[in-house]
């Protein structure tokens, strides 16, 4: 397939630019969908979004068709129903609801309206990482146009977080919400039961909304044909890490890991070698290179043990010293673990702490199956995916390279020697760290 | 500071809270309101906030001291936040943290002598397609190289 035919929905029209005022984005068609949408019907709609197969494209893959069926119909509701957009956008390597944000602001708010009458809400909260603040500044102008067009039916209210990764998780975003810290709930019972202010809430992830109008406009079963089974329709990937272009590239589900990397991002480079490939975020579990030539879908990268996630991948060149890639991104998840439940509160500082070891040439043998230990203990005890994204990842990290890591037992120090692509990099927790020291030091 | 900001302050926190149909919602974006105002968050910032949200100073602290973009104690007047996360450091974020280092005579985590600029590393900020990402006061400037940073530091000297 050669790049003009490629199928283009979440961003159409844009044109590599943006289409940021009313006035553009009606010019490519914009809010016919919403209006055909009411014509429709909320059922008929609904039916379409089924037969497209979209699934959420905040990571964990869910279908939105079925989510939304969970929710009871408004005449069955005891109260509101409300919408919840996930635009908590955090995952390192993530940088696609942003780019939809920026430049096309409309679509999403197109795809919200769409929603929240396929469910009835009365309301829709889009819930923005407090950092996106000129994103956030975007949004609220085109939401000012779309009210002043009469095109806002629902609602909208955008409330900013305020620098937390833990409420990019569904339930955390619904506590960050009602004023309280961003700590995970139990479930279930699920939010299309108990959600936002203990009402029934479909929460979706900003892409998987902005994806919404074009299926209404082609139809579901015509979406459906583009990608792959179970994986249907197009997907914004965020491509980062040694590669020469980096950035959004929209590709039908099925494309390979080769064709992203090396077809759009133009190789690794400075003509380096790949040595691992992040495909979905840093939540989900290392790739080698001899694996470049996977498709990019939901099912194949579960088969391989890992996930497509967020659809972010990061290209790896083999200066990186895979223990300080391994550490950068546990202290990430120890900084981050809310600490509401021991697994993941502990665990990410053990996992931190081992990992430090081993870098810095302490660590024994031992320490290193220790290391994999509290992994294995972690997974699946955690009230949420977080600390098990920790332990499943750098579990990953020894699994593949299980020989670098015990260099640095046997050497008692980090094999590159200084010359690793990541040598020295340091963290929040570092900063931390020093605080402490240097407290201990002054008494 | 006017003896009639506070009650400006006030009246904003409680005009954000109709927006939501708890007011308790209102938590995050009061304390960000009073943060703008104090430019950090004092024990008497949290009860302000409170008072207005009529709720107690406990229930406003637990939420500031649990996100990243909330400040308990002084910070300089400007903020540099270097993003060191992966998909950055893989592309030279530390040289990138070293030469603010450099220019601005601090380490990551403090502010300068003069209380002008506080230097921090943070986490993923969403610019991965163009790192290496600071954010100077909140927006973004990517990529940023070494050699921008003397740039980035005179600007901010210049303003003060």
């Amino acid at each position: 397939m050669s790049v003009n035919d490629r199928p283009v929905f979440v961003l159409a029209g844009t044109g590599g630019g943006d289409l940021r005022s009313l006035e553009d984005y009606r010019r490519v068609g914009g809010y016919v969908s919403l209006e055909k949408a009411r014509q429709m019907g909320r059922e008929a709609v609904l039916e379409e979004i089924k037969k497209a197969s979209l699934r959420g494209r905040g990571g964990a893959g869910f279908p939105m068709g079925q989510k939304a069926s969970f929710l009871p119909s408004p005449a069955q509701a005891h109260g509101p129903i409300y919408l919840v957009v996930n635009a908590d956008e955090s995952e390192p390597g993530a940088f696609k609801d942003r780019e939809i944000i920026v430049r096309v602001p409309h679509r999403l708010i197109e795809g919200i309206q769409i929603a929240a009458a396929v469910i009835g809400a009365r309301a829709c909260f889009v819930y923005i990482r407090g950092e996106y603040l000129s994103e956030y500044e975007i949004l609220m102008a085109a939401l000012a146009e779309a009210e002043g067009a009469g095109l806002v039916s629902v609602p909208i209210i955008v409330h900013r977080g305020a620098g937390a990764y833990i409420c990019g998780e569904e339930t955390a975003l619904l506590e960050s919400l009602e004023g309280k810290r961003g700590m995970p709930r139990s479930k279930p019972p699920f939010p299309a039961i108990v959600g936002l202010y203990d009402s029934p809430t479909l929460i979706n992830n900003v892409e998987t909304l902005a994806t919404v109008p074009k299926i209404i406009e082609i139809g579901g079963d015509a979406y459906a044909k583009i990608g792959v089974k179970d994986s249907t329709g197009t997907r914004l990937f965020s491509l980062s890490g040694n590669v020469v272009r980096r950035g959004n590239y929209e590709l039908p589900h099925g494309t390979t890991f080769r064709e992203l990397i090396y077809d759009c991002g133009g190789g690794i480079s400075e003509g380096r070698k790949l040595k691992a490939i992040i495909p979905g975020g840093s939540s989900s579990p290392l790739l080698t290179a001899d694996q470049v030539d996977m498709s990019m879908d939901f099912d194949t990268l579960q088969k391989a043990g890992s996930f497509l996630g967020s659809a972010s991948v990061i290209a790896i060149d083999e200066r990186a010293c895979m223990v300080q890639l391994g550490l950068r991104i546990g202290q990430f998840y120890m900084y981050e673990s809310c600490g509401k439940c021991t697994p993941c509160r502990e665990g990410t500082r053990w996992i931190e702490t081992l990992l430090r070891k081993i870098e810095e040439g302490r660590a024994s043998h031992a320490e290193l199956d220790l290391l994999v230990d509290v992994c294995e203990r972690m997974l699946g005890k955690c009230l949420c995916p977080l600390g098990d994204s920790d332990a499943m990842v750098v579990a990953s990290y020894v699994t593949h390279f299980r020989e670098e890591f015990e260099a640095h037992i046997d050497q008692g120090g980090c094999p590159f020697g200084g010359s690793s692509s990541l040598e020295g990099v340091r963290s929040p927790v570092d900063e931390l760290y020093r605080g402490r020291v240097r407290q201990e030091a002054a008494r | 500071m006017s003896a009639a900001a506070p009650q400006t302050l006030a009246t904003q926190i409680r005009d954000l809270a109709t927006r939501y149909p708890s007011s308790r919602s209102a938590v995050i974006p009061a304390l960000r309101l009073a943060q703008e105002h104090y430019g950090y968050l004092p024990p008497e910032a949290i009860r302000e906030v409170a008072a207005a949200l009529d709720t107690t100073p406990a229930v406003c602290h637990q939420i500031a001291s649990f996100y990243d973009m909330f400040q308990l104690k002084p910070t300089g007047k400007h903020t540099i936040e270097v993003c060191s996360n992966a998909p950055c450091a893989l592309v030279g974020a530390e040289k990138v943290l070293e030469a603010f280092e450099r220019e601005l005579e601090i380490g990551a985590g403090e502010t300068t002598p003069d209380g002008l600029i506080t230097l921090r590393t943070v986490e993923c900020l969403g610019g991965c397609g163009r790192g290496t990402v600071v954010a100077v006061d909140h927006r973004y400037r990517e990529p940023v190289k070494p050699e921008d940073v003397p740039g980035i530091v005179e600007e901010l000297r210049r303003e003060r």
